[in-house]
């Protein structure tokens, strides 16, 4: 040591190991340390797996033998030619995780995954793909059906079956209403499944008669129905003349997600089939706002147009559940809290952390809330999200114990 | 509470040193010869803001027309970014570039007999905000 001049008492430093790209999750272990976040169940109703890398498990699954033949010569995400994979999302290097995990765009082991939700203070998650999130635009219909089926029935076998923590809402083929079907009425009981989801980013119309049955067996089952947003950069798309990510990524997300809210409450799904529950996934929470105010103010003028309302459409909005991430960071905290107030936050928001992408949100972002109480905190963060998927807490691992 | 980091030629310039000092983990850098240590958690959701990458800042070239005719590392601001999220912070200032009012936990530091020391309170506990 140091001789020292001074009074004060002098120790060494720990020096700890600085080589940037390994273990980047201690600090998520601490902030859950901190909060003592172990003390109640946490379930993120969003995270994600890199099924690309799994394609060679993926393809055997495959019931089209023409399109099981494409994927078994190629192998490979690239093969897939999906509108998702433009855009950097790491934003030059500057974002970045753990070594295990390639980019920031999915974790290939499932072991991995729960190994990660655990030190962030989660103890079981609703799992979804990454690349497939833009599959629904695939131009080729039976190719997005054969890879949805593929992947879902993997997933069933090599996550859900092997690791209780991990559930799913299953991939629903939407652009083939009837092979959507199928999904529920064969796979809607099995190991982990809690619902299905519809990769927002398409252009089906969710009112169309041919989805009717679609809802009724959902509803038949008692399982939810998801939309996680995404983005579409092409030329073609409404974001085609966005010239960065940043803006992309903030219009897409909300967009594709209002665009199936809107159809869905103004032809009156809800009221079609009131027990099912409509679940939205990863556009934040201020879009709830404009979607709510603006259906209001419409539905006001032009009630002759959505006659199977019997009431106002935020009404609606309030009895369907949304995921928090990537939750804004407004700069007075009172303008958030309105959003949980309009939406009923307490009841009907859920806690994603969308992990490993690169705009996760932490438990601490719930927990932290200044306007919320202990009990709301626990309900989003946990209570609801097993409540929706009628998950007992009592099955849920432990993730620490100081 | 004083802690020892290192020996100042330890820590070339562009280096850092990772270091738990007490209940706080900080990160002690050398930018362009100048000594500076932060705590090792970001602002926005307690990310290791210290593990990430030192840049220039990136600046946009404008013509005289106003035309953008490129981009640049800035020689002078150098930043520090969150590898969780990507939130960038003035290397030498700690502030937030896209909201000043934003600022890491700045630890002091002085060199005494070519250590460079980190001086600690002792109250300096990990704070929850919130």
């Amino acid at each position: 040591m140091t001789s020292t001049t001074t009074e004060r008492r002098r120790s060494e430093a720990l020096i700890l190991n600085t080589r940037p790209r390994e273990d980047l999750l201690r600090n998520a272990e601490r902030e859950a340390r901190l909060r003592q976040l172990h003390r109640f169940p946490i379930f993120d109703v969003d995270c994600h797996v890199i099924e690309t890398m799994h394609l060679a498990d993926i393809v055997p699954y495959i019931q089209n033998e023409a399109i099981r033949d494409r994927y078994q010569h190629v192998p490979s995400a690239a093969a897939l030619n999906l509108p998702s994979a433009y855009g950097d999302k790491d934003v030059a290097g500057r974002i970045y995780r753990d070594e295990h995990i390639p980019g920031t765009r999915g974790v290939p082991r499932v072991q991995d995954l729960i190994r990660d939700m655990r030190r962030m203070g989660v103890n079981a998650a609703s799992v979804f793909p990454t690349p497939m999130l833009a599959l629904g635009e695939h131009p080729e219909v039976e190719v997005e059906t054969a890879l949805g089926q593929a992947y879902n029935r993997w997933l069933i076998d090599h996550c859900l079956k092997e690791e209780p923590a991990l559930k799913a809402m299953l991939y629903l083929p939407f652009n083939d209403p009837e092979a959507a079907l199928r999904e529920v009425e064969q796979l809607g009981d099995a190991p982990g499944v809690v619902g299905f989801l519809v990769t927002s980013v398409r252009r089906n119309p969710v009112y169309h008669n041919d989805f009717l049955p679609v809802y009724a067996a959902l509803q038949e089952r008692n399982l939810p129905i998801g939309f996680h947003g995404g983005v579409n950069w092409t030329k073609a798309s409404v974001s085609g003349s966005l010239n960065r990510f940043l803006t992309v990524h903030a219009l897409d997300f909300p967009l594709y997600n209002m665009v199936h809210l809107f159809n869905i409450i103004i032809n009156g799904l809800p009221e079609r089939f009131p027990g099912v529950r409509w679940l939205f996934y990863e556009a934040g929470l201020a879009w709830l706002v404009f979607a709510a105010m603006r259906l209001d103010n419409e539905f006001m003028m032009r009630p002759s147009e959505a006659p199977l309302l019997k009431r106002k459409p935020s009404e609606y909005m309030r009895d369907m559940y949304f995921g928090t991430q990537p939750m804004e960071y407004p700069d007075r905290m009172e303008h958030l809290e309105l959003i949980f107030e309009l939406l009923d936050g307490a009841n009907h928001f859920l806690y994603a952390s969308d992990y490993p992408h690169w705009d996760f949100d932490l438990p601490s972002r719930i927990y932290d809330l200044p306007f919320l109480s202990e009990e709301d905190k626990r309900k989003i963060l946990g209570g609801n999200a097993l409540r929706v998927f009628g998950i007992d807490p009592a099955s849920l691992e432990p993730t620490g114990s100081e | 509470m004083e802690y020892r980091i290192c020996n100042v030629e330890d820590l070339p310039e562009g280096e850092r040193v990772i270091a738990e000092v007490g209940d706080i983990e900080i990160g002690v850098f050398n930018i362009k010869g100048r000594y500076v240590a932060y705590e090792n958690r970001c602002m926005h959701q307690g990310g290791p803001v210290c593990r990430g990458r030192l840049l220039g800042r990136w600046e946009e070239l404008l013509s005289p027309e106003k035309k953008v005719t490129g981009g640049r590392h800035s020689d002078t601001d150098i930043d520090i970014v969150c590898p969780w999220h990507g939130w960038e912070y003035d290397a030498l200032t700690g502030e937030n570039i896209a909201d000043r009012t934003i600022r890491l936990r700045k630890i002091e530091l002085f060199v005494d007999d070519g250590a460079l020391v980190a001086l600690v309170p002792d109250e300096a506990g990990v704070r929850v905000d919130g």
